[in-house]
């Protein structure tokens, strides 16, 4: 066969112009594509728009009692006001402005509870992953043990322990979150540590701490933001529970678990004092769970759902 | 496969064992004085004291302490409740039958409906049927059991009048509890009203609790079977000329179900959670109710007695559910 | 000769309605009765493509356009879809490439081979399940599977690569097809097992008087097997004959390239002769010719004009300058 002409040049390459595009505008279009995802996003920033501004945007404070409104309807029903769009509870207390305050303690609790939960259990993930051996199965176990009891019996055996109150309830809810992360971050150190690019640094003199931390950390993050996001709305949603048990956040705080803890006996008089903290609760946690799914397809295209 | 199921015994040992330490660490851990804890006295003059002390044997050091609890649950015997001095053992036995007939009803529920959800949504992949079935269960997962609870109350007993609001059967029926269950035992009795009483009692903690795993169960269904339906295997099905029907149920599902054999396991912890939480809204006379009355009456062998025993029935649960991966998927079982 | 299939202007494209990706391309195919047809094209030729699209297993979001697709004179694109369903199996039957992968790894073999018996077997074979044991025995027996009752309830997985294919043949002709489409048969397999596996095939074709398309990227094995060749290239058909004229003397320079390109053919040389350049991606199809960009003979009418299919004799060659009219 006589020499091919010279080979033609690759269109593709004429297009892309300056150089590959950045990593996070990449990510940023995958994770677009996804429509509920967006929203969610919007819907997180809203919330935490509401949670910032709430001392401004709430129209009462949320402790102030109107002993002449209890009860009162919200402003669709006959006997409702603009005063109290969303009617008050019990002790006459402006509902839509607890809620407003709650907004702020809830995504404290998501925020507190899984930044100490993801630490922690990033921290031991790495180690049981690292080290291996006996560090390793002694981690793993006690994670066997936390794991075996459902989540919200674990929690309740924490505040037994710790006593009642929002801050209890957020050390119970890290304790509840920390094995998935503890599991997920030794899996992903179990993959990762075999890997050339961890063998090169040891060779070239990286110490453990520096390994394990500046190494191999920053490759599982992927899955870690992941499972962060989704802990969020476990840690609302278990903290609402806490709260209506009466374990969690005390009266006269407007959490909206709590706000609900009460509600049984007035569901025929005022089912609004039922309806709207939980459907609160409902779009955070919603709004959170499709983030969580979002980034998960966005980071990971192998974990990618058949969507589209 | 008897070396399967031996193996898999060996590993729940220690875990159970862990589950043992954290209940008797338990009570000492909790704030205030072990004696008064345990035995419910407060503001003991000091001789009882030492003698209560001496009495449950708190004197002795720490790890025989713990041997002699292991002895003791061993044995059955986990204390008494404090506030009806009944024993723990007693009380758990006589109220867990109400929890199993719930969770197993809400497992049912969200099997039944979940998996042909899930079948259905991967099957008709993109369209509104799909749209709808995940829509519908990321809402499900995504709210509080207890308000779902609630909501439902409001819409079923309160608005409708269709179901009762609370309670395991009318106040008027008293049937003997011979199985504990009270489906069986008013069938038993031959008391067809108060049958009828026990169902539609069961319906609406039934949907609260089992929503959760049904919207769980949905979607893993679905995830699974789109993997399952990619697979050479169905295509080959396919080229064979089998029934549609059958390549979706006879192959797909059943390669899809070892996943969701797996999920559906994991349900049962997250139904005991759930259970807690139901039965304290429908007044459901189970586990749940008694350990959250326990807590928040302080009744600290309810407490511990409640923990330790539900968390060993989590484990064995899920020994059963790792065995039946085991019949599910040939491959494990030759392993 | 009977014309078993004929396929005439077959399109299958992918992507989406504004951007079709096409995976075949006016692609014209006809398999005698008993005739061996070899597919041949590297991957992404479309040739297993064309095999799925035959039997109607291409799916969303692939769509599938073509004039006529006829089986025993039946036109399987105008006829309702249950009636489609029912051929599948019984008058055209289909093997693929990884045979472990193609056997459901949850039931034994025995029951998979149960089914396609009590779906296409004879009356007498699907009456009973003892019937249909000794159905599948016999049928494992003529695929030179040895004990083939320890084999019945053996799960796929306990299996060796030969012997699942063997196991998916013995399924496949359960029907007693008058077609038989094999997509890269032995390509998964051992060489010692390629030849029995196709040695099986040629053998179960004598006996029965099937047809065969043998689809596979190995010329070695078509040179061997087949009556007659289709040469594909990115969708488009390049090049048809009779075995062994078409390797004596090949029309299409893309033939020519991938005889070239044998080991057997380059015995005196320090290296592989290859064909430089890749084959056109989604995006970059040329408007000429197909080959055009890799061509050692292309000229400019070649990347101007896209050639269509020219007779020579019993062969056909898509090519402004077929080699043997030089």
């Amino acid at each position: 066969m006589r020499e091919t002409s010279a080979p033609h040049p690759n269109p593709l390459s004429a297009a892309r112009g300056e150089g590959a595009p950045s990593r996070f505008g990449e990510f940023w279009r995958a994770y677009a594509q996804n429509r509920g995802a967006v929203a969610g996003l919007l819907i997180v920033g809203a919330l935490i728009a509401l949670a910032i501004g709430a001392d401004v945007i709430a129209p009462h404070p949320p402790h102030e009692q109107y002993r002449e409104f209890t009860l009162a309807p919200p402003v669709w029903h006959a006997g409702g006001s603009l005063r109290f769009i969303l009617g008050t509870d019990p002790v006459g207390r402006d509902i839509l402005s607890r809620l407003i305050h709650g907004t702020r303690l809830s995504l404290l609790i998501g925020a507190i509870s899984v930044a100490i939960s993801l630490t922690l259990g990033a921290v031991l993930g790495l180690v049981a992953g690292y080290f291996r051996g006996l560090v390793d199965t002694a981690i793993m176990r006690m994670m066997d043990v936390m794991l075996a009891l459902p989540s919200l019996l674990l929690a309740i055996a924490v505040v037994a322990i710790l006593g009642p109150g929002l801050v209890n309830a957020m050390y119970a809810i890290a304790i509840v979150l920390l094995p998935h992360y503890v599991r997920l971050t030794r899996a992903a150190v179990l993959a990762e540590a075999p890997r050339e690019y961890v063998t090169s640094s040891r060779i070239a003199g990286a110490g453990a701490l520096r390994l394990m931390f500046a190494t191999i950390l920053p490759n599982c993050a992927a899955p870690l933001i992941v499972q962060a996001t989704l802990g969020f709305s476990n840690a609302i949603l278990d903290a609402a529970a806490l709260g209506f048990l009466g374990l969690g956040a005390q009266p006269p705080t407007p959490e909206w678990g709590s706000m609900l803890a009460s509600a049984l006996e007035f569901i025929q008089r005022a089912p609004w004092v039922v309806t709207f903290p939980g459907l609160a609760i409902l779009v955070t946690v919603l709004a959170f769970n499709l983030m969580g799914d979002g980034l998960r397809d966005a980071l990971d295209p192998k974990l990618r759902r058949s969507t589209a | 496969m008897l070396g399967f199921i031996l193996r898999r015994l060996a590993l729940i040992v220690p875990t159970f064992i862990g589950v043992t330490l954290l209940a008797f660490a338990l009570i000492h851990l909790i704030p205030g004085d072990p004696v008064e804890n345990i035995s419910g006295e407060r503001g003991m003059d000091p001789a009882r004291r030492a003698r209560l002390l001496h009495e449950f044997g708190l004197d002795r050091p720490l790890a025989v302490q713990y041997a002699s609890y292991v002895g003791q649950v061993l044995h059955g015997d986990l204390g008494s409740s404090l506030t009806t001095h009944d024993s723990v053992a007693h009380e758990f036995a006589t109220l867990f039958p109400a929890t199993v007939e719930l969770a197993t009803f809400a497992l049912l529920f969200a099997v039944l409906v979940g998996v042909p959800a899930g079948v259905l949504a991967a099957v008709k992949r993109n369209t509104f049927a799909d749209y709808a079935v995940m829509g519908v269960s990321l809402t499900g997962y995504s709210m509080p059991i207890f308000w779902w609870a609630l909501l439902l109350i409001l819409f079923f007993s309160v608005q409708l009048g269709w179901t009762p609001v609370s309670g395991r059967i009318a106040v008027e029926y008293d049937i003997p509890a011979v199985t504990g269950f009270m489906l069986v035992d008013t069938l038993r009795a031959g008391d067809m009203a108060a049958f009828r009483s026990a169902v539609s009692h069961l319906i609406l903690p039934t949907i609260a609790l089992g929503t959760i795993p049904l919207a769980v169960i949905a979607r893993m269904t679905r995830s699974a079977m789109l993997e399952v339906l990619r697979e050479d295997y169905v295509r080959a099905a396919r080229a064979r000329g089998l029934p549609r029907w059958r390549v979706i149920v006879v192959h797909a599902l059943r390669n899809a179900s070892i996943p969701v054999i797996t999920v559906v396991g994991l349900q049962v912890g997250l139904l005991l959670s759930g259970a807690i939480l139901t039965e304290t809204i429908f007044s459901w006379p189970g586990v749940g109710n008694w350990l959250i009355h326990g807590v928040q009456s302080r009744d600290y062998p309810v407490v511990q007695g409640g923990i330790l025993l539900i968390a060993a029935l989590v484990i064995s649960v899920n020994l059963v559910v790792d065995l039946l991966y085991g019949v599910a998927n040939p491959r494990i079982r030759h392993a | 000769m009977n014309e078993l299939v004929v396929i005439e202007d077959l399109h299958v494209d992918f992507g989406t309605r504004a951007r079709p990706l096409p995976a075949v391309e006016g692609l014209d195919l006809s398999i005698g009765e008993g005739e061996i047809v070899g597919l041949v094209g590297e991957s992404g030729s479309g040739k297993s493509v064309t095999a799925l699209a035959l039997m109607n297993l291409v799916d969303f979001p692939g769509r599938v356009r073509v004039r006529r697709m006829s089986f025993a004179g039946r036109d399987l694109a105008r006829i309702p879809d249950r009636e489609r369903r029912a051929l599948a199996g019984r008058d055209i039957a289909m093997i693929f490439q990884d045979p472990l992968g193609s056997l459901d790894p949850c039931y034994t073999v025995g029951y998979q081979l149960g089914e396609a018996i009590g779906l296409h077997g004879h009356a007498d074979e699907r009456v009973s399940a003892a019937a249909r044991r000794e159905r599948a025995l016999a049928l494992l027996r003529e695929v030179e599977i040895a004990d083939p009752a320890a084999r019945l309830s053996a799960f796929p997985h306990q299996l060796s690569g030969g012997m699942a294919q063997r196991v998916m043949i013995a399924i496949a002709i359960a029907g007693r097809p008058r077609l038989l489409i094999a997509d890269e048969p032995t390509t998964a397999l051992d060489v010692t097992v390629q030849a029995q596996v196709l040695a099986l095939l040629m053998r179960l074709r004598r006996e029965r008087g099937m047809a065969l398309l043998l689809i596979t990227h190995d010329l070695a094995v078509v040179a061997e097997t087949a009556d007659r060749v289709v040469v594909m290239y990115a969708g488009q058909v390049m090049e048809t004959g009779a075995v062994p004229t078409i390797f004596d003397a090949p029309l299409h320079p893309y033939t020519q390239a991938l005889l070239d390109a044998l080991p057997e053919h380059n015995l005196d040389r320090a290296r592989l002769r290859t064909i430089a350049g890749v084959v056109p991606g989604a995006h970059d199809r040329p408007s000429g010719c197909l080959l055009a960009p890799r061509c050692a003979f292309a000229v400019d009418r070649c990347v101007a004009e896209r050639p269509g299919i020219g007779a020579f004799g019993d062969a056909t060659v898509r090519c402004h300058f077929p080699l043997g009219a030089r």
